[in-house]
């Protein structure tokens, strides 16, 4: 029988959450299991309406596993919308704050929503979705573990639900991307240990001698995030069944493993495993191999030693001590070297295809995707430097920075990485429009530049107003005049926000056409170049 | 000693001697010769499959 112990398990844990109804501690834990009642109900009625007494025919073991990868492209067009709408949604909060509708969707629950969408959801989706197909691609077997890979799809999908609808009802740990109190942390725990079998099993079963230098940096992304959400998220629950626990560290301790995993989470989330996406989709874009191999392999080990100490600089002048802070400026200032050149590697892999960024969309994507990379791992070890950070920390600079590096790095690697998947996972001739991709990379790019030039001007000058002293020794500025003065640099934010969003929706418009099967007819680009040169008659 | 001051003494010591022997042994070895025929080798993994 098709799903036999899936409908029940499933059924059980529905069940188990109307418990948690029932017996809830708080009024936000019982919120919070209505919730997952539902989907679990609903994900049951699903699969009892999905099953099949015929015996199934078995897997073909040569044939690769693609369809929890389709879906993972589906998830991660679909939540990419949805965390970049919340941006723009907050960012207008920031601006106009008569937007904040209490008590669900005011500023300080979405945007933890906002984050948790774009770094897990959109970010998460797309780095499992890829770390499928270019595992089995790289080692040529197919995922171990069979439904496991569909346990790690969906159970992930639950995380995220869960986490957003806690957000909104008001659950938080306060810790900054770890936000989902103890019990969705379990869940996750559960599924990232599922997701690491799964891709390690494949790795070990491979039928390509070596392991290729992409799933090096997808497992210790993998591993490194197990360990850090682990450590991170140590507490005692209040009770059993309620949504408050206590974090096991206190004091300063307590801060520098939030930073430990803070800063981790940028590092083994948001750059190693987008690195191995660099690795693996710029070489078959461009179609020759990386630039440098060997190179890749001390890109690897430097980024792995060094990326890990970094966390202390976000804690410059706070009881930390001053050693650990320095310890942690050092060693991001190291990172500069690994960075650079780990992104000269993927750059110089166009080495002689230069001419494709004209042609060529996708790689226009993924150079742009290079180049911010490269601009925020400069800006990001300047930062670290105690005499900027005395100016730019707590200021609008570092969300400059930070969305440099999501935005141009982590988003236009993973929509190249998509409209490079599309036509491949649902076997189609090309994407339906060619000409979208270039669309979206326009909107994208201005968006970005808006975003972030209107962020790093307010930044700067909120850091030189909060430190203006007059000649008496006194604050020349309160800080709601600080806080005045930011209006125009929030509207330009929020317009560069919105036209990131609709380089979000061209790409979902393009990636639903493209499944459903559909070609716009159209011009290829660079095509017109050969009709102008025609010669005089 | 106190398991603290252990730690930090382990960790600037013997800790970080065998980091960066680690360390600077795997970019011998990455660099070692006839490592450049192996490499280019693994290089064209990605090209090998759709």
């Amino acid at each position: 029988m098709r799903f036999g112990t899936e409908i029940v398990a499933v059924g059980l844990f529905a069940f188990a959450a109307l418990m948690g109804v029932a017996f809830a501690a708080d009024e936000p834990f019982r919120q919070h299991m209505w919730v997952l009642f539902f989907v679990l109900t609903a994900a049951t009625v699903v699969l009892i309406r999905r099953t099949s007494f015929a015996p199934a025919a078995p897997a073909d073991p040569s044939a690769y596993l693609d369809e929890p990868i389709r879906y993972g492209v589906i998830a991660t067009v679909f939540w990419g919308v949805v965390g970049f709408l919340a941006g723009v949604v907050i960012a207008a909060q920031l601006a106009w704050p008569d937007l904040n509708v209490e008590p669900w969707f005011n500023f300080g629950r979405l945007r933890p929503l906002h984050t948790s969408a774009v770094i897990f959801a959109f970010g998460g989706n797309a780095l499992i979705a890829t770390s499928f197909y270019v595992v089995q691609r790289t080692c040529r077997a197919r995922l171990f573990g069979g439904n496991l890979a569909w346990f790690v799809f969906w159970g992930y999908q639950l995380f995220i639900v869960m986490a957003a609808t806690g957000y909104l009802l008001g659950i938080t740990q306060s810790r900054e991307y770890a936000e989902p109190e103890w019990y969705v942390d379990l869940l996750l725990t559960v599924v990232w240990v599922a997701y690491l079998v799964v891709f390690l099993g494949t790795i070990l079963r491979r039928r390509e001698p070596h392991i290729y230098v992409a799933n090096w940096f997808y497992l210790s992304f993998i591993i490194t995030i197990a360990m850090l959400h682990v450590i991170n998220n140590l507490a005692i629950p209040a009770s059993f069944l309620g949504s408050k626990s206590y974090s096991a560290f206190s004091g300063v301790q307590d801060a520098v493993t939030q930073w430990w995993y803070g800063h981790n989470a940028v590092a083994f989330f948001l750059t190693i495993p987008f690195l191995a996406m660099m690795y693996y989709f710029v070489p078959k874009q461009a179609d020759r191999p990386v630039y440098s191999y060997r190179l890749s392999i001390v890109h690897f080990w430097s980024i792995i030693f060094l990326y890990i100490w970094a966390g202390p600089h976000h804690l410059h002048y706070t009881a930390l001590p001053d050693w650990a802070q320095t310890l942690g400026m050092v060693f991001s200032i190291m990172l500069w070297m690994p960075s650079w050149g780990g992104m000269i590697n993927g750059l110089m892999t166009l080495q002689g295809a230069w001419d494709k960024i004209r042609t060529d969309p996708i790689i226009r994507m993924m150079v742009a995707a290079i180049a911010f990379y490269g601009m925020a791992t400069f800006e990001g070890p300047m930062l670290s430097i105690k005499a900027v950070n005395s100016l730019s920390h707590y200021t609008d600079w570092t969300i400059a920075h930070v969305h440099a590096g999501a935005l141009g790095w982590n988003g236009m690697i993973s929509f190249a990485a998509v409209y490079y998947l599309a036509p491949k996972l649902w076997n189609r001739e090309r994407l339906y429009s060619v000409r979208m991709v270039n669309w979206h990379f326009w909107l994208a790019t201005l968006g970005i530049v808006l975003y972030a030039a209107a962020m790093w001007v307010a930044g700067i000058q909120q850091g030189l107003m909060w430190r203006e002293y007059d000649e008496q020794g006194f604050l020349v500025y309160s800080f709601a005049e600080t806080v005045a003065a930011m209006l125009p640099y929030y509207v330009m934010r929020t317009f560069g926000g919105a036209l990131y969003l609709a380089g979000g929706i061209v790409m979902a418009f393009n990636i639903t056409m493209t499944i459903l099967g559909y070609q716009r007819e159209e011009a290829s680009i660079g095509a017109r170049a050969s009709v102008a040169l025609q010669p005089a008659e | 000693m106190e398991l603290y001051t252990a730690l930090r003494h382990f960790a600037d010591s013997w800790g970080l001697l065998g980091m960066t022997l680690f360390f600077i042994g795997a970019v011998i070895f990455a660099f070692r010769p006839g490592s450049r025929k192996l490499a280019d080798e693994a290089a064209r993994i990605p090209l090998k499959d759709d």
